[in-house]
């Protein structure tokens, strides 16, 4: 029998604490819609979508109602479209963006990932014409994610496309100046891209699964940080058990949520990512956590002990209350989408430098970082191939999202609305990496991955 | 069977629990459980149900509960018992 207590804490977590299912993502195969014509593919490619979805915002509607916990997002992710495309003469791919906008708008989901590259050890002509359709595709639509992985720890890391993907970011923020060049807020640079990622913008459904699969992703920073609070003065193997103890509740809640999803969509439950997502909303942040164990300001000298903490009781306590963890795992920190970040960002606490560093113990990367529009677009790409190198070399996923916001200089702020939030434009280091960028080539792979 | 919990949350006043009851009552739903106190002036109810026979769907049922509370200035809540069990049992 359930207790008072139990009932009322678990009221407390959604209503009070920000508790809810960040999203609902739908993988969906189309690599039965490749055809020589491009017309007849995308018309495959949108029967598919829509056939496979139909009832993806229906049931997330009914599962929200049901069970009192909001779900924030339905979203769908896709085979990446440079494999389905090749298939097909076409020489831009633009249009299969517009297939995917106009399937997602018929269906109601928020988000449609996949608009992607895999080309961490070369392009091919397919993945090429993708990558050089990417500004144009994000620029003319609303709901299409895009993302192209560079570097695995297996091929190392493929600096032809950094360099390149340099180019497309400033493109495709210069398509979209005037809003605040939000096209790039959309895109994302992986290395070592997991297959089975339900958060946008890098979602896109693995060669590796099946036809049709759901995936879920939990939000509860609110609830972590509130955990925290009634753990004052106590000693860090402490806050480790009550964040283990918090994160093994929001990820029950992701397990019964995905599991009933799949049960009433009939399409198999793939994994439930443990990614502790932030919101825009106060009190939902990752950065407050960190400054709730005792940091003035998120960014400051511990930052990254107090994150590598957290991450790993939130993983340890994840593990065991879902069947399967999958996806990204770990803490997001993205700027823009969390109060605490931007007003560490704001107060001179946060730096691009801290972020990184960041990233060696969480999984996520730079992401949603606004920089001064006139950044030189091999700067960008350096950027990219740091953050790459980080998780490259460590065997993690790591991965860029940057926005160089056009006519904004570091200090400004850009806003972006809803969940991508409001990013102040952060410092970047003026000295030049032009001479490395343009070098080219490939960055053979760590030792790490000799692994046989 | 089917159950779920009702949360009442709110300021103290004459009615509660019947208008609560009626709605219920209505939907031939079955109170198995009622749990209440007071702190303060804050009023919490805690209602296990069993939902097996309801002759409405459980949108429904939630949104005539949601239109009572809002008539009494109460914040009421219906969720499916499945969400407590999966967070607070192993």
């Amino acid at each position: 029998m359930l207790t008072k207590y139990e009932i009322l804490e678990t009221y407390k977590m959604i209503h009070d604490e920000c508790l809810d299912i960040r999203t609902i993502t739908m993988g969906i195969s189309l690599r039965d819609c490749c055809h020589p014509d491009g017309e007849v593919c995308r018309s495959r490619i949108y029967d598919k979508i829509t056939r496979c979805a139909k009832d993806l915002v229906k049931t997330g509607q009914e599962i929200e109602k049901e069970y009192g916990i909001p779900i924030i997002n339905k979203r769908i992710s896709v085979t990446p479209i440079a494999l389905v495309a090749e298939s097909c003469e076409d020489e831009d791919y633009v249009a299969f963006a517009h297939t995917m906008e106009k399937a997602a708008n018929e269906l109601g989901v928020d988000f449609i990932g996949g608009f992607t590259a895999l080309v961490h050890k070369g392009a091919t002509p397919g993945d090429k014409k993708l990558i050089a359709s990417i500004p144009e595709a994000l620029a003319s639509t609303k709901k299409v994610c895009s993302s192209v992985n560079a570097a695995t720890t297996k091929a190392g890391i493929n600096m032809d496309i950094i360099a390149q993907m340099g180019r497309v970011i400033k493109k495709a923020a210069e398509l979209t100046a005037d809003q605040g060049g939000v096209a790039c807020a959309k895109l994302v640079v992986f290395a070592n891209a997991p297959e089975d990622n339900p958060f946008m913008a890098g979602a896109f459904h693995g060669i590796g699964e099946p036809d049709c699969v759901i995936n879920v992703g939990v939000s509860g920073p609110g609830v972590v940080k509130c955990a925290l609070e009634k753990a004052k003065g106590a000693d860090l193997g402490t806050l480790a058990e009550v964040i283990k103890k918090t994160a093994f509740k929001i990820t029950r809640m992701g397990q019964l949520v995905a599991q009933e999803a799949s049960k009433r969509l009939n399409v198999p439950f793939g994994i439930v990512d443990l990614s502790l997502a932030p919101t825009p909303a106060v009190g939902d942040s990752v950065a407050y956590i960190l400054e709730e164990m005792g940091l003035e300001k998120c960014g400051t000298h511990g930052t990254i002990a107090a994150l590598a903490l957290l991450n790993d009781a939130v993983k340890k306590g994840g593990i065991m209350a879902s069947s399967y963890v999958g996806g990204l795992s770990g803490a997001f920190i993205p700027v823009s989408e969390d109060a605490g970040m931007i007003k560490a960002v704001q107060d001179g606490a946060l730096s691009i430098e801290m972020l990184k560093a960041m990233t060696c113990v969480c999984s996520v990367g730079l992401d949603m970082i606004a920089v001064p529009g006139d950044t030189p677009e091999e700067t960008i790409s350096a950027i990219i191939a740091d953050e790459l190198a980080i998780g490259a070399v460590n065997n993690k996923t790591t991965a860029v999202r940057i926005i160089p916001a056009p006519g904004k200089s570091a200090g400004d702020t850009v806003e972006f609305g809803g969940l991508l939030g409001t990013a102040p434009v952060m410092t970047v280091n003026k000295y030049s990496s032009s001479g490395f960028i343009n070098r080219g080539g490939r960055i053979p792979a760590p030792v790490i991955s000799l692994r046989n | 069977m089917e159950r779920a919990v009702i949360t009442v949350l709110g300021k103290d006043k004459v009615g509660i629990i019947a208008a609560v009851s009626k709605v219920l009552a209505d939907s031939n739903v079955n109170i198995l459980d009622i749990s209440q106190t007071l702190m303060q002036d804050l009023f919490t109810m805690v209602m296990l149900t069993d939902i097996t026979g309801s002759n409405v769907t459980f949108g429904e049922l939630a949104d005539r509960l949601d239109a009572v509370g809002r008539e009494l200035a109460l914040q009421i809540k219906i969720q499916h018992e499945d969400i407590f069990n999966s967070m607070h049992r192993i």
